[in-house]
Formats: structure tokens, C-alpha cells, sequence
């Protein structure tokens, strides 16, 4: 299968400008600058492409969400890309930068704006050259800049860095990060489409949605449509990683199976048997066997209560102990909350603290009824999704390994009896 | 002073943005490549260049983790440990780094070359296990890869006394004019 989005892959030396040209690149941006502002946002939203960071929100009819005749927009590319086991953009930005450049210009003429920030996240910081010196070639070949490929339309391009936070991947907490603050979400409404950066209409989408722009522009919303499923169209990079063969970035049509996936990559390391999948990083809930038949698309695992969020697939073994999974999802997110809202501050700190206790020996049966109790006072309490990802990893273990959760605890009578054993033994 | 000597690049990065608070970060990161970590006086400095209160530059020091308020290493070993990478043995290679530098994690050799941490997802997971050091990525490590780096950068320091981070963040500025 040719890729389309890892297109660098087919081509050599993809990441230089006259390369993407030779190849077709920029005749999307150019066939946009040939239509109204209307026509480019209805070609995407015919497409039905679907936001590619996770919430899989349609691309274009968030674009059409911006006010025609709004004076000042913005354009902001989410690079950010922290999401446990998620390095899809990363390659898309070092080997095919042009096409994701491409995609965001055509966003911005789309949406009226003249300024686009790509905001990439600053551990990045060396693959982020590549994109920074395709936006140089750019400048230089009027793609980027003053009246851009020719036409009266103006508009600046500039890469920016993030610090080392999970959180500025919100979209809110984007926003505020890149206007100097402390990157924390805000309640919506406002819609960034409304009031965003500097309070000002604002896009923000993945890189790896508007690398698909491009195509839809010139092959138009059917070709795009010819791929995936129905719902779900187009093809999607899945990162596999763990315990698989060749851990690496995929590009597969939507819908294709988990079973398939882990295959792509070789099938499971050493030969070892499989155990279960965390489908989304860290965001979504665990899945086991019996999902591996399910589409890889924004509605397959519904029926296994998980999501597909960014495809970031993270693949375990039978060697593979979940209460110490779940201790190391919980880890990353009591790190990474940004502390705004009490119950994820405080829910995250707590589940880590009793997770490491189980997991320690030193719990007991109550300590799983407790963790679930958190979960349970946190989904749906907090402004952002983080509250919610939080919580999957461990709830899902504990719903599909509990035996493993139990090995390690002990029960109230066996926790009496311990605790009572020095009590006795100072008595004689 | 960063003022002083980068003068140009800080102008260029300031007319970047419609509001000059946005520049902060890449000043920060820039400060800290400078003097090696953010120190009272470097947080001041960007403070001063954004036109921020100092107390605002100390609140993003703490909140985003590349930052460090306390000085390290001249070379930061940070090595992800985070699920992805554990399962591909993380957590065995920061013991072996740990024993190798005889130091514990956060901890610094005592010539202050290195120091060792432990960090979240660097989006490297499918070539783990793996370090950032300096902003740059080392991937698909073992325990010869590493002593290897190790003696690399050691002999980078001995003949070269000026950090280098600095002329890479530099660059971007620099680019745009």
C-alpha cells in the first residue's frame, strides 16, 4: 500500500521542498487559493475527516466554526504530542514536514487567518530542525510569507516550543501555554472558535490531521472517503510499541483489526503470549483477547468499552503484571496534572499512593474498593479530559485482572491477624 | 546579559508574536541553556525581557519539567521509564546508568558532568530503551551504547568548555530576521 501520510517512506528525500514539489506538493494549497474560503471548508467537511490527536472532532466543521469577517484569527498546529506511547508526529515533522506546512496553510487561508504557530512540544527539540528548516524553504520560495504562491494572501509561519508538559496537548491549556502562561484548561464555553489565542477565533488541530488536507484538496472529499470505514475515513497512523517484534509508526486504513496490527509488527516479542493492549496510551482503557477482532476506528471498541483516542497502541505480554502497569499509567498522570481541578490533583495523588501500596504488599482488600471510589469521584468533576484518562488504565485493570489485584492484597482477616501477631508477641 | 549579547535574536523572537508574553518559554529555555540552569538572577533577566512580573517566570519554572530551578549536570541524562519504554526495560537500564555513574537518580557526579533523571513519555517508545540529553534524543540504548556515550561526552567536555544547546536554540531565532 502507498502511504499518504507517510509518505516519506516511498520517496526519498521527501523533507526538502523540491522533492514535495516534484510530487505534487502544494497544488492542494494552490487549488485552495483558487477557491472562496466557503469552498475549501465544505470540500474538507465533505471528507468527513475526523480530528487525528484522539476526539476525533470533524476537521472541518471546526474550521467553519471560526466568524467569517472575524479581523484577527489564528492557526495552531498541536505538535505537543505526550500521550504515553505516541510518536507519530514526532516522524511527521522530521521526514514529511512539508505536507503538514501544507495542511496548516491551507487551515489558515480556510479560516481567514495570517498567522500560524506550530506548537511543538520542546523535548522536540532536534526533530523539530526538519520542520524548521522547511518552513526556510518555504520563506524563501514565497510559500510562507507575503502574498504566498502569488496571490494577495498573506501569511506567517513560526515554530514554537513547549517546556515538558502532557497537558498542553488540551487544547485550552495550548492555548495558554503558548501565550505565556501556566498551560491549564479553561471551561468551555468560551470555544477557542469563539475565543482563543489572545481571546482571538483560533483552529487548533493535530499535525497529523492536516497532513490529510492536502490530498482531500486535490483528490477531493471521495478519493479521501475511498479508505476507512464510514464513520471513520481515511487512513490513520497507529504507533505500536511494547512487547510486539518492530515497535514503529504504521499507516493503515481505519477499521483495520487490532489482531492485524499486532501482526504489522511482527506479532508478539520472543514468542510470548499476548495479554492485553492499552489502545490509546495511556487515555483509553485497557482491551484484552477478545477485542482484537475490533476496528481500529473512532467507534470499533465501543462495544469494549475503550476508544481508539490518538492510536497509540501499547502492547503487553503474559509476563506483563498490571497492578504494576496501572502504577505506571498513575504515575505519569499524578506527574502530569496540571493541579487546576481538585479532584484529578488530588485523585491522581491518592490512587498512586494506594496503587504502590498494593502493589508493595502492603494492601488490602479494601484498598481496590477504594481505588475504584476515587475513579468514581473523579469522572466527570474536572474541566479537562486528563481527570477522566486518569482513571481508565486502573479501573479497566482492575475490571479485567482483578485475580492479579487480589494476589497481592490481603484480606481484612489476614490484616487483622498481621497486625495483631506484635501486639501479642509484646505481650509475652 | 542575555540582552546584551543575543540582542538581535530576542528582538526577532519578540516580533514573532502579537503579545511579547508568548516568547517567555523559548526565553527560558534560552536562559537555561545559558547559564546551565534557572537561576533567581536568569528568571529576573526573562521577567525583565517579557515584561512579566519574576514570580510569573518562577510559577512556569515549576509547572513545565524541562526547566530546573537548582543546578545539574552539564550534561541532564534523561532517560524515560514511563509504561512504553518500561516494558521494553527502562527501569533495568536506569539501574545500570545508575551504577555505571555511581549515582543515584536526581542524583550528580561529583566532577558535575552528569546528572540522572527519570522522565515521562519522550515519544521514542518504539526505539526504548532511550535518554534525552541536552534536548537531544539517544535511542535503541544498551549497556555498551551507554558507557560509549558516556566516554563520548566526557571527552566532548574536556575539549570543548562552552555548552552547546545554546547555539541550537539560538538558531531558531536566528532564522527568522
Amino acid at each position: 500500500m502507498a502511504h499518504v501520510l507517510l509518505r516519506h517512506r516511498d520517496i526519498e528525500d521527501l523533507h526538502k521542498l523540491d522533492v514535495y514539489r516534484r510530487n505534487g506538493g502544494y497544488d492542494g494549497l494552490k487549488k485552495a487559493l483558487g477557491m472562496t474560503r466557503a469552498e475549501v471548508i465544505d470540500v474538507v467537511k465533505a471528507s468527513n475527516l475526523r480530528g487525528r490527536g484522539g476526539a476525533g472532532f470533524p476537521t472541518g466543521l471546526k474550521w467553519s466554526f471560526i466568524p467569517k469577517n472575524a479581523p484577527e484569527t489564528y492557526v495552531l498546529i498541536n505538535t505537543d504530542e505526550s500521550e504515553t506511547g505516541t510518536f507519530k508526529d514526532r516522524e511527521l515533522i522530521e521526514r514529511n514536514p512539508h505536507q503538514v506546512i501544507e495542511g496548516a496553510l491551507i487551515a489558515a487561508y480556510a479560516v481567514n487567518s495570517r498567522l500560524v504557530f506550530n506548537y511543538i512540544r520542546g523535548e522536540y527539540m532536534d526533530a523539530a530542525w526538519a520542520f524548521e528548516e522547511a518552513l526556510r524553504e518555504c520563506r524563501e520560495a514565497g510559500i510562507v510569507g507575503r502574498g504566498i504562491m502569488g496571490s494577495d494572501v498573506d501569511i506567517e509561519f513560526y515554530t514554537h516550543f513547549g517546556a515538558g508538559a502532557y497537558i498542553c496537548g488540551e487544547e485550552t491549556a495550548l492555548i495558554e501555554s503558548l501565550a505565556g502562561n501556566l498551560g491549564q484548561p479553561w471551561s468551555k464555553p468560551p470555544f477557542p472558535a469563539v475565543e482563543g489565542l489572545y481571546r482571538k477565533p483560533t483552529v487548533v488541530n493535530n499535525t497529523e490531521t492536516l497532513a490529510n488536507v492536502p490530498g482531500i484538496l486535490v483528490n477531493g472529499p471521495d478519493w479521501f472517503k475511498s479508505t476507512g470505514t464510514e464513520d471513520s475515513p481515511g487512513n490513520k497512523i497507529v504507533c505500536i510499541s511494547g512487547h510486539v517484534t518492530t515497535p514503529g509508526n504504521y499507516e493503515v486504513p481505519l477499521g483495520t483489526t487490532y489482531r492485524e496490527l499486532l501482526a504489522m509488527a511482527g506479532g508478539m516479542k520472543d514468542g510470548k503470549a499476548f495479554k492485553a493492549i492499552l489502545p490509546s496510551g495511556g487515555s483509553g482503557p485497557i482491551i484484552t483477547e477478545d477485542a482484537l477482532d475490533a476496528a481500529c476506528s473512532y467507534d470499533g471498541l465501543t462495544p469494549f468499552r475503550s476508544v481508539m483516542g490518538s492510536a497509540s497502541v501499547i502492547v503487553m505480554d503474559e509476563t506483563t503484571d498490571m497492578v504494576w502497569a496501572a502504577l505506571k499509567m498513575i504515575h505519569f498522570f499524578r506527574h502530569e496534572s496540571c493541579g487546576k481541578c481538585t479532584p484529578c490533583r488530588e485523585g491522581t495523588f491518592w490512587m498512586e499512593k494506594v496503587l504502590h501500596r498494593i502493589y508493595d504488599g502492603h494492601g488490602t482488600e479494601a484498598d481496590i474498593k477504594l481505588l475504584e471510589s476515587v475513579a468514581n469521584n473523579m469522572t466527570g468533576k474536572c474541566l479537562c479530559a486528563l481527570g477522566e484518562f486518569a482513571t481508565s488504565p486502573v479501573l479497566s485493570s482492575i475490571r479485567h485482572f482483578l485475580p492479579e489485584y487480589k494476589a497481592k492484597v490481603s484480606t481484612a482477616a489476614q490484616q487483622a491477624a498481621r497486625e495483631s501477631v506484635p501486639v501479642a508477641m509484646v505481650g509475652r | 546579559m542575555l540582552r546584551d549579547k543575543y540582542a538581535t535574536e530576542i528582538d526577532a523572537l519578540l516580533a514573532r508574536f502579537p503579545q511579547r508574553k508568548s516568547a517567555v518559554l523559548h526565553l527560558m529555555h534560552l536562559a537555561q541553556s545559558e547559564y546551565g540552569y534557572l537561576s533567581e538572577e536568569a528568571m529576573r533577566e526573562v521577567a525583565d525581557i517579557v515584561g512579566v512580573d519574576a514570580t510569573h517566570v518562577l510559577s512556569l519554572a515549576g509547572f513545565y519539567s524541562l526547566f530546573y530551578e537548582e543546578p545539574v549536570g552539564r550534561y541532564v541524562l534523561e532517560v524515560c521509564n514511563d509504561l512504553a519504554c518500561a516494558l521494553r526495560g527502562a527501569d533495568e537500564f536506569v539501574d545500570m546508568a545508575s551504577r555505571k555513574l555511581d549515582i543515584p537518580v536526581e542524583g550528580t557526579t561529583n566532577d558535575g558532568l552528569f546528572t540522572l533523571k527519570t522522565v515521562m513519555c519522550l515519544g521514542g517508545c518504539d526505539r526504548a530503551p532511550m535518554l534525552q540529553c541536552n534536548l537531544k534524543f539517544y535511542e535503541n540504548l544498551d549497556e555498551s551504547k551507554f558507557e560509549a556515550l558516556i566516554a563520548e561526552l566526557r571527552a566532548k567536555a574536556a575539549a570543548d568548555p562552552e555548552p552547546s544547546v545554546v547555539e541550537r536554540i539560538i538558531g531558531y531565532v536566528a532564522q527568522v530576521s
